[in-house]
């Protein structure tokens, strides 16, 4: 019994310790941020190995998102004989929250994982090491980027995915089931604000965005260096952000609207 | 990859950024059709706004011209008074239009409807409309039909 | 104990060195001085913490007692921008090269350049140039560090740790999984590098015979605490039984083959089922 309270007790304290470490890895990276904007290139290349390479798996899912939802929204509200509320439905739905949720977790699914795994390898590889000893520092050269990159990135995909899925539901409501197209975009634009909805749903992924990074580049600057290490850490990248971003859309949501 | 494809790469996925936040504001949202403060505003008082809303459009002949863009409850009168935020285009609605509130459809939004009458004096910017007409409420509809019978 | 050799100047003076990680305690009160100018090596068997003891040397983790100086500093008590001060005079080789894997060669030889220097770009590649003739890869200049064999790995991590002219080399197991051929090469590099720009180089190895063969001074360490210091001539002449047994590679000796143990009849047949 006492046994059982040690080992409760002690993964407690692993658990506070871990995350006292992390905020403590946050802070640096924020302390690093003026001298990364400097390197104004290295972000550059960030945003193209976090942005550009998650771009098609965005638009794609964005595309077919707003596809589903027009024919669901569709079929429940034509038995309403309010079918011309299409537009709203999808862009609402769209906008608030598929949008910057759906993405998040194609984020950190795909964008978060590489980052933990790339990070790892160079801490594996003695890299970090390498450029500590080089007077360079890590958090400015290699963490930081990562985190703009991130910050900018998911927005960006965001945008592009609620951008992507309104026309989605455009293709199918109108083009496939007959909504009639001013009925479809009028009473969306009716609907929907752009301080209260476009701008909020910009603010959760911006949220979102640096979420998963600090995530995603903490755990892999504090996984175990082996391959062992860097592969668990990517799973948890991946498990953790999830949750995350779940929870905090939870809590945006309550908070905004 | 070498730099210069990264680069470009990467401006055309800013662009694209900028294209989709085009789409949101401009299709999507309602903040180009009407931000606020472009336009002129007109008074009108209502018995009953059944459920109008702020934001809700102003039409003339379907069209529209404006958006609702305050409703208060005026403790003396015993009225809603609505704030109708009309575009400047719009000018010259004669002073014996009337404002009716409306709704699209059996459970659509409410919306204001404006009817010019036959004046030759136009409003001006921050007159009363004073011919109105209240929303229609369902079960006061219904009250009527079953006592006039 | 340390009897300095010749020139008389320590570069690196580690005073009752303490370090401890987790419940293991990895140094227990170790003493020594790093000679300048010359090519000290650093030996123990596996796990006696001879990269840790580098780290310390580059401040990248603080001892829990005890001092490390490295000329003239006290390492552990250096502010930040000072300890970076002090890291563009070291240069560390590690393992694995630790090149920056999105980086070409040349790009990784330039980028302590770039990173520390406001130097013209035509002045940057002169010197990156030099370098990678200097370890013989000037060819390998456009390939991806993954493109390289370990041993060129090394040599590149070798001219990008030369670029900035620092005044001391710590090389970490330079010599482990090398070819004949590329062990050769790296030991004429490391031997004419520090005697051409009169370095100091200090090398953590376990490859006995090859780091003798180049080592002005070595340093035996083991169990936390320096065993015996000298040149390799001295050491080869130790008395000490252990220091023999170390030197030789032999497999039985003050070290024995069996680790502590209760009785072996006693386990195989007493106590069944406790293990």
């Amino acid at each position: 019994m006492t046994n059982w309270f040690q080992r409760f007790g002690a993964a407690w304290i692993t658990v506070f310790e871990r995350l006292g470490r992390a905020h403590l890895f946050m802070l640096q990276m924020l302390l690093a941020l003026p001298g990364t904007f400097r390197r104004f290139g290295l972000i550059v290349k960030q945003l193209f190995a976090t942005g550009v390479m998650t771009l098609a798996i965005i638009l794609v899912a964005g595309l077919f998102v707003g596809m589903v939802l027009a024919l669901q929204g569709y079929n429940t509200l034509v038995g309403f004989g309010a079918e011309e509320s299409l537009g709203a439905l999808v862009a609402l739905t769209l906008v608030r929250e598929l949008g910057p949720v759906v993405t998040g977790l194609l984020f950190a699914g795909r964008a978060g994982s590489a980052m933990t795994a790339e990070i790892g390898l160079m801490k594996a590889t003695e890299q970090l090491s390498g450029l500590e000893m080089m007077a360079v520092d890590p958090f400015q050269r290699v963490f930081s980027p990562r985190m703009i990159a991130g910050f900018i990135a998911l927005p960006a995909l965001a945008a592009m995915f609620s951008a992507v899925g309104v026309l989605g539901g455009h293709l199918v409501g109108v083009e496939l089931l007959g909504v009639d197209a001013g009925a479809y975009w009028s009473q969306m634009q009716s609907a929907v604000g752009f301080e209260h909805d476009v701008l909020n749903g910009l603010i959760k992924s911006v949220v979102f965005g640096f979420v998963v990074c600090w995530i995603a580049i903490f755990e892999g600057a504090d996984c175990i260096p082996t391959s062992e290490g860097v592969s668990s850490a990517t799973t948890r990248t991946v498990v953790y952000s999830s949750l995350a971003v779940l929870g905090l859309d939870f809590l945006l949501t309550a908070l905004m609207f | 990859m070498n730099s210069r494809s990264v680069e470009i790469l990467v401006g055309v996925f800013m662009a694209l950024f900028l294209l989709a936040m085009a789409i949101l504001v401009l299709k999507v949202s309602n903040l180009a059709s009407f931000s606020g403060n472009t336009g002129y505003s007109l008074y009108a008082s209502f018995e009953n706004i059944g459920g109008l809303k702020a934001r809700a459009p102003v039409t003339a002949s379907g069209v529209k011209v404006g958006q609702v863009s305050r409703i208060e409850y005026d403790p003396q009168t015993f009225q809603a008074n609505v704030t109708l935020t009309i575009k400047d285009e719009f000018r010259e609605f004669p002073e014996d239009t009337t404002a009716s509130i409306y709704t699209a459809g059996l459970l659509g939004e409410q919306y204001i409807g404006l009817e010019p009458g036959a004046e030759e004096i136009f409003l001006e910017p921050e007159d009363e409309i004073s011919l109105t007409q209240s929303a229609l409420v369902l079960e006061r509809l219904i009250g009527q039909v079953l006592l006039n019978r | 104990m340390n009897t300095i050799t010749e020139n008389g100047s320590t570069l690196v003076r580690i005073k009752d060195l303490h370090f401890q990680r987790g419940p293991k305690r990895i140094f227990r009160g170790l003493n020594a001085n790093i000679p300048r100018g010359q090519i000290t090596t650093i030996m123990g068997p596996s796990g006696t913490g001879k990269t840790t003891l580098l780290k310390l040397i580059g401040g990248q983790i603080k001892p829990s007692q005890g001092s490390i100086e490295v000329d003239g500093l006290n390492v552990a008590s250096l502010g930040r921008s000072d300890l970076f001060a002090l890291r563009k005079r070291m240069g560390m080789l590690f393992q694995s090269g630790a090149l920056l894997t999105d980086l070409t060669v040349f790009d990784n030889v330039a980028f302590p350049l770039r990173e520390h220097t406001k130097l013209p770009e035509s002045l940057v590649r002169h010197l990156v140039l030099m370098r990678l003739h200097a370890v013989g890869l000037r060819g390998a200049k456009n390939l991806f560090p993954a493109e390289l064999s370990g041993g060129m790995a090394r040599r590149v991590a070798l001219a990008r740790a030369l670029v900035l002219d620092p005044m001391m080399i710590m090389y970490d197991e330079p010599f482990t999984g090398q070819d004949p051929i590329s062990m050769g090469m790296l030991l004429e590099l490391i031997k004419t590098v520090n005697n051409a720009l009169q370095l100091t180089s200090i090398i953590v190895s376990h490859d006995i015979q090859e780091a003798m063969s180049i080592s002005d001074y070595v340093i035996i360490v083991s169990d936390g605490v320096v065993v015996e210091a000298g040149s390799p001539a001295q050491l080869k002449g130790s008395t000490s039984e252990w220091v023999q047994q170390f030197l030789n590679g032999l497999a039985d000796g003050p070290v024995p083959f069996q680790l502590a143990a209760p009785d072996y009849a006693d386990e195989l047949f007493n106590s069944a089922g406790d293990a």
